[in-house]
């Protein structure tokens, strides 16, 4: 059972870090516009280079 | 816009109480210096992103530019010399129509804000849901004393700082209701989560076996999300109509020049009206002649000469000369606020519906609190055991709470808008499709709605002459007869004839001199002709030529909406009775009428006059549905049981209306209501759904064999079971 005590702060490590993926996108404002990230990724502009 | 704020629910009257009172505390701030607003309605696919984007970002002193496809805007960063006026001509050159969406207009970014924080809630409860599950499946699987003690205390832990923030929605919503005295669907919500948590610490205080962590935290995780796709839903229509309440006039030039918001006017102010503008204020002409289309006010199609001291109204349409008024009233006394009060009134009469999923809670509520009462009741007396009666009490309440309820409204409501929206309609009131469904009979109005209330020329005569000079005079007249005179000579192959000294007559016309004798093109009586034997003897709309020694009429009729026809047809052949109200001319009407094969019909009804056709129709038990866009059709389209007017109708018409119609055709009218018909029987086919499973698992519950593991099956099949059946819809 001593493997519980690494197991269960791992797993709410990692469930945490999901959580603070999920609030930086949701500041980030990732979820604002579902339909136009939809259409967007479909699109050729800045393909070859990040947009500046 | 706290004033257009639609009071609708779907699994909760008082969810309504907390964005009332926060539109309250909105006080409109506007966004961060150097950003800009506009809306783009034309967008809807990916090229239109980049087309947009680039074409903005390629006009100098703009820093960057952002689509927001869902809401249909975009948001420009520039540097302070650019103004958004200046903008929407660029957007029109790629094919864009676009408006300024003003100070008031940028509320809805609080809309978002809100969404976001829904959208938190339910990343949390769902990030803690899983985690506690977990943990559960180990409890449940075996795990024993010091460890399930310590599994049970790790779960508390984490669920109850969760079940404090994420369940906030619905604290704050039952609490509104209790506070009033009522029950809503929040309070058997509110009860069972803040329940399930706290019997589950104590019985984890007392190394209990069994704890509903789990089961509260699911419970908030899915009825957020149902919160969360309702919130949704009426966001993406409000920002819509919101999107169409720019159209209307936001700036009007002063008489000196100035150009200054129209909240600012006072009365005693002069303002210069322009022709094709549409009148900001109510006022008097102090300078100036023209002709006003009054249509959208009183349906009449005819315009309405006017002349210095004349009466005008806000919502006319000037058409020939610039003028000058005086404002008597301005915004919220202008005659068009006024109006639109009357209609609150009306319409508080239909808020008054309650929606299916009202009527649920209504019976579900107390039927919940009875059952777990007496559960508790039951056991108490009957094993003494207090802790064992109160926790089978509990389990009654969790494993009955309306998880799947809670979900059955939103998720059709949100697949049907979706649908619809696709289809051009724009569904603004949370119960509209529910009364969409029950409509039996469907009441129109004529200019503007069956027609598009623009004139077109009857059959040209064969007189080429007459023809020519006709040309040469409409040519130079913004009037829009007198263009559609022109359009219609030009495309016959008419060619202009020599004309000089052409001058436009505001009010009555235009003149010139052909071959040196003077010809006139415009009202009868101003083009040598008696109003009343004119009058009399023509019925329809119509601009007269004066010719030396002869004068010829053009006669005008307004062409009908595509899809009318057919749309009037369909509703016929589908059993709904079909009729005309309108405040025009009887032969104007009885035209139309026949056109589309409607046999009932009344013309020259004043405002009043229609919505009291309109209680005479509900007294007869009748579900009507109005469809109308004039100032005229407000008083009927709010008292109607559900209504639609075309996206060009007034924003008073818009804003009374259940659904708005975006593009030109009728067509779409008969899918409306099929939609609205399957997406009712959907909800009730849901509430059947989430019956059955209350019907299995209370027995269970009462019996005391529920388990959190029970708990945790009933509650995620069954709302999964629910939202699979909402996408049935067609």
């Amino acid at each position: 059972m001593q493997v519980l005590a690494w197991l269960i702060p791992v797993s709410l490590l990692l469930g945490g870090l999901g959580l603070a993926a999920f609030i930086w996108a949701l500041r980030r404002g990732q979820f604002d516009d579902p339909e136009g990230d939809a259409q967007r990724f479909l699109t050729d502009d800045w393909d070859d280079h990040p947009r500046p | 816009m706290a004033s257009t704020y639609q009071p609708g629910i779907s699994a909760c009257p008082a969810c309504d109480a907390a964005p009332m009172a926060e539109a309250l505390a909105e006080n409109g701030s506007a966004g961060a210096a150097g950003r800009l607003m506009l809306a783009v309605p034309g967008a809807h696919c990916g090229a239109c992103i980049s087309t947009i984007e680039r074409t903005l970002e390629a006009t100098p002193g703009v820093r960057s530019a952002r689509v927001n496809l869902t809401l249909r805007r975009v948001t420009v960063d520039a540097a302070p010399s650019v103004t958004a006026e200046s903008l929407i001509p660029v957007l029109a050159a790629a094919g864009y129509e676009a408006q300024e969406l003003d100070a008031t207009m940028l509320r809805p970014t609080e809309t978002d804000r809100r969404s976001r924080e829904l959208l938190m809630r339910l990343g949390v409860a769902g990030f803690a849901m899983m985690n506690v599950m977990l943990l559960s499946v180990a409890v449940w699987s075996g795990a024993s004393d010091a460890t399930r003690d310590m599994f049970h205390w790790i779960s508390a832990a984490i669920a109850l700082p969760v079940v404090a923030y994420a369940g906030q929605p619905f604290f704050v919503s039952a609490w509104t209701a209790l506070k009033v005295r009522r029950l809503n669907m929040d309070v058997p919500i509110s009860l069972a989560i803040l329940l399930a948590s706290g019997m589950s610490l104590a019985e984890t205080m007392q190394g209990g076996e069994q704890a509903y962590f789990d089961a509260a935290l699911s419970l908030t995780f899915f009825l957020l999300a149902g919160r969360w796709l309702d919130h949704r839903t009426r966001a993406a229509a409000r920002s819509a109509a919101e999107t169409l309440a720019a159209l209307d006039v936001q700036r009007v030039t002063m008489a000196d020049g100035r150009v200054v918001p129209q909240a600012e006017l006072r009365p005693g102010d002069l303002v210069r009206v322009m022709p094709g503008a549409r009148m900001p204020v109510d006022g008097i002409i102090t300078e100036g002649a023209s002709e006003l289309d009054r249509s959208a006010l009183t349906g009449e199609s005819l315009p309405v000469g006017v002349e210095e001291g004349a009466r005008v109204t806000a919502g006319e349409t000037n058409l020939t000369g610039a003028l000058t008024v005086r404002v008597t009233a301005a915004g919220k006394d202008s005659t068009l606020h006024r109006m639109a009060d009357l209609v609150a009134l009306a319409e508080t009469a239909r808020n008054r519906y309650t929606s299916l999923a009202d009527r649920a809670a209504r019976i579900y509520a107390p039927a919940v609190h009875l059952l777990a009462a007496a559960a508790f009741v039951f056991w108490f007396l009957s094993s003494g055991d207090a802790r064992l009666a109160l926790n089978i009490a509990v389990a009654v309440l969790i494993i009955t709470c309306p998880c799947a309820l809670g979900l059955a409204v939103p998720a059709v409501v949100t697949a049907a808008s979706g649908r619809l929206y696709r289809h051009g309609l724009l569904i603004k009131n949370a119960t509209a499709l529910e009364r969409l469904a029950e409509v039996d009979h469907v009441v129109f109005d004529k200019t503007g709605t069956l027609t598009l209330g623009r004139p077109v020329p009857d059959p040209l005569p064969d007189d080429p002459e007459a023809l020519s000079v006709a040309l040469a005079l409409a040519e130079g007249s913004a009037h829009p007869l007198a263009q559609a005179l022109a359009e219609a000579a030009q495309a016959a192959g008419v060619q202009a004839a020599a004309l000089s000294d052409r001058v436009e007559v505001p009010g009555h016309g235009v003149q010139a001199l052909w071959q040196g004798q003077e010809v006139r093109l415009g009202r009868a009586e101003w083009t040598g002709g008696d109003a009343a034997r004119d009058g009399a003897g023509v019925q329809t709309t119509a601009t007269w030529l004066q010719l030396p020694g002869r004068r010829l009429a053009f006669t005008f009729t307004d062409r009908l909406r595509p899809g009318a026809a057919e749309m009037v047809a369909e509703l016929q052949a589908r059993g709904l009775t079909v009729e005309l109200l309108s405040g025009d001319s009887a032969g104007a009407v009885a035209a139309v009428a026949e056109q589309l094969g409607i046999t009932d019909w009344q013309a020259g009804l004043l405002p009043e006059a229609k919505a009291a056709r309109l209680a005479q129709l509900a007294d007869e038990g009748r579900r009507v549905l109005m469809v109308g866009d004039g100032l005229n059709d407000t008083l009927a389209l709010a008292s109607a049981h559900a209504s639609i007017s075309p996206a060009t109708a007034l924003e008073a018409a818009r804003v009374v209306s259940d659904v708005v119609l975006l593009g030109q055709s009728l067509a779409p009218i008969p899918d409306a209501l099929r939609t609205a018909r399957s997406a009712t029987r959907r909800i009730v086919e849901n509430f059947g759904l989430a019956a059955t499973y209350n019907m299995i698992a209370v027995p269970l519950a009462l019996a005391g064999l529920a388990t959190p593991l029970a708990a945790a099956l009933a509650m995620s099949s069954s709302s999964i079971m629910v939202s699979l059946n909402a996408l049935r819809l067609r």
